[in-house]
């Protein structure tokens, strides 16, 4: 597949494990109170060799990651969690809610958090970005999605995806204004695609910094 | 049953999920599902549907039991349970529940009570049907796996 040699060119052959072993398996948090959505986010990463730890609450995911207050005497050492993914519309407490004290937190602030909804309600996505999401992915989340994500979060940057091309109109109109919170830098993208859009690249949208800007990224079958 | 090969099957089934497609009951998404069904897991398909039955079924009771009070009926509730609704069928592909729970939020969204009582009608009517067709899809995939791993002579259709 011609996206993954991009993504292998771009790193030093010491950062990436090709054969994709156990030391390069990611352990993701799958948060959602649909017992049907967290059987197909478990299978799509399981299928993707990530290791799975699915919840049905935003509580459930604070007690797994030692986040509830509750004095805990397991070492947080070995919980490692390299991506969260959670639904937004939760009873109790919704997905942003989570996200929140997620990012409010010394452990877990840098650890990707991706929310997941079946609504595109713009005011929502907005303020979840704006809270430090990584992405927002509007459901049914496919293959595609997760084999994105899990390539961003294994150090692979951005994948180039047409289904982003589709979306860049969408990108402009509705892009934020960078200098908010600081959002992770995304290295700038190498494929040779001509097409290419990723959102590094200041060629089509000159009044935002490359370093900083805050991608509202919409993936889904529109 | 002998006799029935499993090209014949196979024939049957992708005729059933083809008109289902063209129909509008079901999309991609389904495909989605088929395609995370492997070794690991060979009745992936089944077991998720079988959850989402479950699900919906109590979704609709609800959705029933909250509009039986024309005075008090629960507004809020019962878009709770339309989005979870909602939320489970686009997991699965189900698209014309989908589209049936947005016009069924939309009368929820106005208090229009009449105009939610018909929705709940169309929506356990689609929902019947969706039940039915899977469940007709699923014996034909049955008798498919039988009929492949029959021992008989070759009968070649």
């Amino acid at each position: 597949m011609t996206m993954a040699g991009e993504i292998l060119r771009r790193q030093s052959p010491a950062e990436v494990d090709v054969c994709g072993g156990s030391a390069q398996e990611l352990h993701v948090l799958a948060v959602d109170d649909s017992l049907v959505d967290r059987k197909v986010i478990e299978k799509l990463l399981k299928r993707l060799s990530c290791k799975v730890t699915a919840v049905d609450s935003g509580l459930r995911a604070l007690q797994y990651l030692g986040l509830d207050g509750e004095k805990s005497s397991v070492g947080f050492d070995d919980l490692k969690v390299n991506l969260i993914m959670t639904d937004y519309s939760m009873p109790g407490m919704t997905g942003y809610e989570l996200l929140k004290k997620i990012k409010e937190s010394s452990a877990f602030r840098e650890t990707p958090v991706v929310i997941m909804s079946s609504e595109r309600i713009l005011a929502r996505i907005n303020r979840c970005l704006e809270e430090g999401a990584e992405e927002f992915l509007a459901k049914p989340v496919k293959l595609s999605d997760v084999e994105r994500l899990k390539n961003f979060v294994m150090g692979g940057g951005e994948v180039c995806s047409d289904r982003r091309i589709n979306k860049r109109r969408l990108e402009e109109n509705n892009d934020r204004d960078d200098g908010h919170a600081p959002s992770p830098v995304s290295p700038p993208c190498s494929c040779d695609r001509a097409a290419c859009t990723s959102s590094s690249s200041d060629s089509s949208s000159p009044s935002i910094a490359p370093s900083s800007s805050k991608r509202l990224k919409i993936h889904h079958q529109g | 049953m002998l006799g029935w090969g499993v090209e014949f099957l196979w024939a049957e089934m992708n005729r059933l999920l083809s008109l289902l497609f063209h129909q509008g009951v079901l999309d991609e998404q389904f495909l989605q599902l088929q395609q995370l069904q492997d070794e690991s897991s060979p009745n992936f398909v089944s077991e998720v549907i079988t959850i989402y039955f479950h699900e919906s079924e109590k979704l609709l009771r609800n959705l029933r039991l909250l509009l039986m009070d024309r005075e008090l009926s629960d507004y809020k509730k019962m878009e709770i349970h339309l989005n979870q609704m909602m939320g489970s069928s686009s997991s699965i592909g189900a698209k014309r529940v989908c589209n049936v729970c947005v016009a069924f939020r939309a009368a929820s969204e106005q208090n229009n009570h009449a105009g939610c009582l018909r929705a709940l009608e169309l929506l356990e009517h689609e929902y019947c049907y969706l039940k039915n067709k899977l469940h007709e899809l699923f014996q034909i995939e049955q008798q498919r796996a039988l009929a492949s791993g029959a021992r008989y002579p070759a009968h070649q259709n």
